[in-house]
């Protein structure tokens, strides 16, 4: 079966105004805050992870038609499915999250770094290319930065790498690097000038050097 | 495109609420029987993103970078760090980097692929920055899109778009707005809007 993302919207021509809401608009519906208290809460039992969630969301075929917290909802539904948990012999969970914990699980948040397995290939400055060809599964090279060539402005060590995690196959830690871009790199000689340099977060693997 | 995005915003509006609701109280009820759910946790975490954790958080760091040099220095270099240290470690926020406004550099913060967002320091996200188009022009014409915003920078400035595709989060560090030398660090977090820390607006101007 073929991966296919609805999520990647970078630079795509969607030509609808941009509804701004005041700072404690967060919620626009009773049943929002309960959703995503649901899918924080079922991070600690072990389930799924946040690159399986991420991928669950963006295969979602009517991803587009949904709003966030209807996309949310419909990837849990989905994983609860997947995962068994409505069976008659549900996997048990790894953790459950307690009302006395959550205050202390919020602090402790998730962090992905990961000791490195090798030295990272590339130093600040390097010139890079990220690889062209999208992989049939999930993955955080977004389509905007495919085959472009672009410099290293930040290392962040290694972190989880989302296209195994994603899929069962382990966390496989890979270098991080903040690979900055000239706009007409990325949008060709003939888009309007911005004066813009704009960056993504990518993984070593998507990277060679340029 | 533009019509079919509209269509489907009509629709959202029309829907009836009673439907959503009804499946999210399915699924509770599933996963608490089943046990991975214990409900009361999930009245601590609505309260906890509701009313603890919000962008005011955010606006005490730029408020203090603002007030104290050292601070600053700190913000830049180790974010994360240097944001725990005023209690607000934690989730979305485990992997901090702070990016200063000047007046040559504008920075401006997206994630293309989802809805990545320095919880930790600003909350939860509001609709626009998790909505298609938000996410499609903000890197392709970040002019436009602070133009939405009400904000038009000198074509001078260089804007610096951060498309957040893995596990670290951007704050936006912004200018502090002239004639502010007097005000107090808890009179200059006023200033701080949420899109100022988003790179989508200014701070307040002083009063």
């Amino acid at each position: 079966m073929t991966y296919r993302s609805h999520a990647d919207l970078g630079g795509q021509d969607v030509r609808d105004a941009i509804v701004q809401e005041a700072e404690g608009d967060v919620f626009h519906a009773p049943w929002e805050p309960r959703v995503m208290a649901l899918v924080v809460a079922m991070g600690p039992t072990g389930l799924s992870n946040i690159d399986m969630n991420r991928a669950a969301r963006e295969t979602l075929p009517n991803y587009r038609d949904l709003s966030y917290y209807e996309i949310w909802l419909a990837a849990l539904e989905k994983l609860a499915l997947q995962n068994g948990v409505l069976s008659e012999s549900p996997p048990p969970p790894k953790r459950v999250l307690h009302a006395v914990d959550v205050m202390a699980a919020i602090k402790q948040g998730w962090p992905v770094s990961r000791p490195a397995a090798s030295p990272a290939r590339f130093s600040l400055g390097d010139r890079v290319r990220t690889v062209q060809r999208e992989p049939p599964h999930h993955t955080r090279l977004p389509g905007y930065a495919r085959g472009k060539v672009g410099v290293i402005e930040k290392i962040h060590g290694a972190h989880v790498f989302p296209d195994t995690n994603a899929h069962g196959m382990g966390e496989t830690p890979q270098w991080l690097y903040t690979v900055a871009f000239d706009e007409k790199e990325l949008w060709g000689e003939t888009a309007p000038l911005q004066c813009s340099i704009v960056s993504v977060d990518a993984f070593e693997p998507y990277l060679e050097p340029a | 495109m533009s019509e079919h995005e509209h269509h489907h915003h009509e629709e959202h509006a029309q829907r009836a609420p009673s439907a959503l609701e009804t499946r999210v109280r399915a699924l509770e009820a599933q996963l608490t029987e089943k046990g991975y759910i214990d409900p009361a946790a999930l009245d601590v975490l609505i309260d906890a993103y509701q009313t603890k954790i919000g962008p005011r958080n955010g606006a005490q760091v730029v408020a203090r970078a603002w007030q104290d040099p050292e601070f600053r220095r700190r913000l830049l270099e180790d974010a994360t760090a240097a944001i725990a240290s005023l209690g607000f470690a934690g989730r979305q926020g485990e992997h901090m980097v702070a990016v200063e406004n000047t007046p040559e550099v504008h920075n401006m913060v997206v994630c293309t692929l989802c809805s990545c967002y320095p919880w930790a320091v600003l909350g939860l996200p509001p609709t626009w920055y998790k909505s298609a188009p938000y996410r499609a022009r903000a890197v392709k014409d970040p002019r436009g899109v602070l133009k939405e915003f009400g904000v038009e920078l000198p074509a001078s400035t260089h804007i610096r778009i951060w498309d957040s595709t893995a596990e670290v989060r951007y704050l936006v560090l912004p200018q502090r707005p002239p004639g502010t030398e007097r005000l107090s660090e808890a009179e200059l977090a006023n200033l701080v809007t949420r899109d100022s820390m988003i790179g989508t607006g200014l701070p307040k101007s002083a009063a």
